[in-house]
């Protein structure tokens, strides 16, 4: 079987090992031998990496990723190809050493990326937990489970993965997502056509729904400064929103456009500024702290209207992560970074889509928790957010310049025609 | 033959069959002491009657199987790569033939591989590629290790029937560009490299491979194989070879003919590093 038949099953073998296979392995059909014996055993293959001899004196080298639906399987496909020279790559076991201080690695830990990851542990193959970039692996060796572990979570004594042996990586295959945001490419410009890209986010909106799969918007507070506050209060009205993020600013100018019809003093409705427009915003907080907090503000009646009104209303989780030049803050607002990060890991479990939504700093900060096949889009004004999301080795995000104002219109009015689709149907 | 051959064999005087280790071996057929040992003479004759000189390792009793020296080690110029045999029973064969090899100049080389090789049995140049037999009784990997210590192209060929246990009983490099093969005892995958590495394949039928016509002796243009192998000769004359025959059915008995009985300390004809 040629190697890119192989590539449909793939998918659903997620038992694995690498194998190695050298020598005059093309002259000898020993690698087409290999890989057909992978096939016929019911496995799949994956040829990482290939180097061909020039020479009758210059052996070949292949190094190649087996799979198969179980490890039965996989144990009898390895047994048969070893037979003809194809050798497990990974033969040792994952390092681990105990912490010796809290709150710190040992040296030389294994810093972890946000793509899936696997560690052996007595020689099985052990998914990563909670795969996130920049942690640790810590070892839970009594239940053989591993989970990425934050610095600042390290306690004494636990057992930390060091080195690189016994580790192994699956970048994800962006090619699996080719239909759905090939468009957008993996440069950011401003001179693509965004309708078919809002579209597409749409339709991820509404699968997501559907599928009952979690969807987090961050956003910042453009949102509201710009009037778009609406637009995003129907896709929570509709369902397609089940986690915010943002900072204190969204919440606060969300619930002074709420209490004074203005966001940092300026009208929404039209155009020029209040009377004291400047106080508004804080008159705001300082009616939610005296409410004791947003939700209590709701019940109260004290908050009417808005995005974070909505957000109760429909029992949509938020979180508000402070920043060092808050007014107030909203009592809602964490102000212990470390705490947010804690917080937020929790509430980002089991999330698949993530729109950002005109914050560099909340972006960036959700990025960073985020596993790489989490599905990521930014849409902000200024190229540079979607540029450093990805700098930053949040690869999988898929970046749309534009105003956050036409964006979110047109995104509702995307919906609404999905909406009305799927009643007529 | 243009220049001396010089052939390593072992006189059959402990040879019996006192295990069975391949198919071909039952204690219940053993060995006639006589008979086998009036074929060997027969055999050596025809060897030193071809120009080839003859050096002897000295039988050893319980040993019956150091007969068959074309196990005994893989030889390249100077270097000689020590088997690492499968069975139990041929492993005491090993230190002997180190002793014997070093004794005699030889730079002896142990194998680092893991895994079981039987020497000139499961590797055998032709022109200037090495081929291999594996799965029976050498592994992949010894072979790969050979292939780069010594620099040369290594093509393994997975011997797929247990009659045909060692390379050297279903594939004779005649030249290097000819050899005598058995097809049936390769898979698709070996039968298409010999298609492809050696141009003129002298193809054996079932009835002249059972009675191991390809586990002939070359000495230039001079072929010993066993008796009743008509057809394989008429081909061998049709190329210009001279084919002779003799009997040697006691050693048959044991899986083993005319190659079996002999290792090439020189290095055969067919490899291009003999040249």
């Amino acid at each position: 079987m040629p190697p890119s038949a192989n590539t449909t099953t793939a998918e659903t073998d997620l038992h694995v090992e690498e194998v190695e296979v050298r020598g005059h392995i093309i002259d000898s059909l020993i690698f087409p031998k290999i890989l057909d014996c992978i096939c016929a055993g019911g496995g799949s293959f994956r040829i990482k990496n290939i180097s061909i001899g020039q020479t009758h004196s210059d052996p070949s080298h292949a190094l190649v990723e087996v799979r198969a639906a179980d490890e039965a399987t996989l144990a009898r496909i390895l047994g048969q190809i070893a037979d003809h020279g194809a050798v497990p790559v990974a033969a040792s076991d994952c390092r681990l050493e105990p912490a010796d201080v809290e709150g710190v690695f040992p040296e030389g830990f294994y810093s972890t990326t946000n793509q899936r990851t696997e560690i052996r542990i007595a020689g099985r193959w052990t998914p990563v937990e909670n795969q996130e970039m920049d942690c640790g692996i810590v070892v839970d060796a009594k239940h053989g489970t591993a989970c990425c572990l934050p610095m600042s979570e390290v306690r004494l004594g636990d057992p930390i993965v060091v080195g690189h042996a016994g580790l192994r990586v699956f970048p994800e295959q962006r090619a699996r997502d080719a239909e759905a945001f090939a468009f957008m490419g993996s440069t950011v410009s401003t001179e693509k056509p965004k309708a078919i890209a809002i579209r597409a986010i749409a339709h991820q909106l509404f699968d997501n729904r559907r599928a009952n799969t979690k969807t987090a918007i961050v956003g910042g507070p453009a949102i509201i400064h710009t009037g778009s506050g609406p637009h995003l209060e129907q896709l929570i009205r509709g369902g397609y929103v089940d986690l915010l993020l943002a900072g204190n600013a969204l919440a606060t100018h969300d619930i002074e456009q709420a209490m004074f019809g203005t966001s940092l003093g300026a009208y929404l409705d039209r155009e020029g500024l209040a009377e004291a427009g400047h106080e508004h915003h804080l008159r705001a907080i300082n009616r939610i702290r005296r409410a004791g907090g947003i939700r209590k503000a709701v019940d109260a009646g004290v908050l009417r209207s808005g995005v974070m009104y909505e957000c109760i209303q429909h029992n949509v989780d938020f979180l508000l992560a402070g920043s060092i030049r808050d007014d107030g803050p909203l009592p809602d607002v964490i102000t212990d970074v470390i705490e947010a990060q804690r917080q937020m890991r929790v509430k980002l479990q089991g999330v698949g889509f993530c729109l950002m939504i005109a914050t560099t700093l909340h972006s960036i900060a959700v990025g960073n928790l985020l596993p790489a096949w989490v599905k990521v889009v930014c849409v902000d004004i200024n190229p540079s957010t979607a540029i450093k999301l990805s700098d930053r080795g949040s690869f999988q995000t898929a970046g749309l310049v534009t105003d956050v104002a036409p964006f979110l219109r047109a995104l509702v009015e995307e919906m609404a025609v999905l909406d009305s689709s799927m009643a007529t149907r | 033959m243009d220049r001396p051959a010089h052939v390593l064999m072992c006189p059959p005087e402990c040879y019996g069959i006192e295990y069975e280790i391949n198919p071909w071996m039952s204690r219940r057929r053993g060995a006639d002491p006589q008979v086998a040992t009036d074929q060997w003479h027969k055999l050596r004759a025809l060897i030193e009657a071809a120009g080839a000189t003859v050096s002897c390792l000295r039988p050893v009793k319980g040993l019956p199987d150091l007969v068959f020296t074309a196990n005994a080690a893989f030889v390249y110029e100077n270097l000689v790569v020590l088997s690492r045999f499968h069975h139990a029973q041929r492993q005491p064969e090993t230190p002997l033939c180190r002793a014997w090899f070093a004794e005699h100049g030889f730079r002896v080389h142990d194998l680092a591989a893991p895994g079981s090789f039987e020497g000139a049995g499961d590797a055998l140049f032709c022109g200037d590629t090495l081929f291999a037999g594996y799965r029976i009784r050498s592994d992949v990997l010894t072979h790969q290790e050979i292939g780069e210590l010594v620099g040369c192209r290594v093509v393994p060929l997975e011997l797929v029937d247990a009659n045909y246990y060692h390379l050297d009983t279903c594939f004779c490099p005649l030249s290097a560009e000819s050899a005598i093969y058995f097809p049936a005892a390769f898979d698709e995958y070996g039968l298409r490299a010999l298609r492809e590495w050696i141009p003129d394949l002298v193809a054996v039928d079932a009835e002249e491979a059972a009675r191991l016509a390809c586990n002939a002796v070359v000495l230039g243009k001079t072929v010993i194989t066993g008796a009743g192998c008509p057809d394989l000769h008429r081909q061998l004359r049709d190329r210009g070879f001279a084919p002779q025959e003799t009997p040697l059915g006691e050693f048959i008995k044991a899986g083993g003919s005319a190659k079996c009985l002999t290792l090439r300390l020189d290095g055969e004809d067919a490899a291009a590093w003999c040249g």
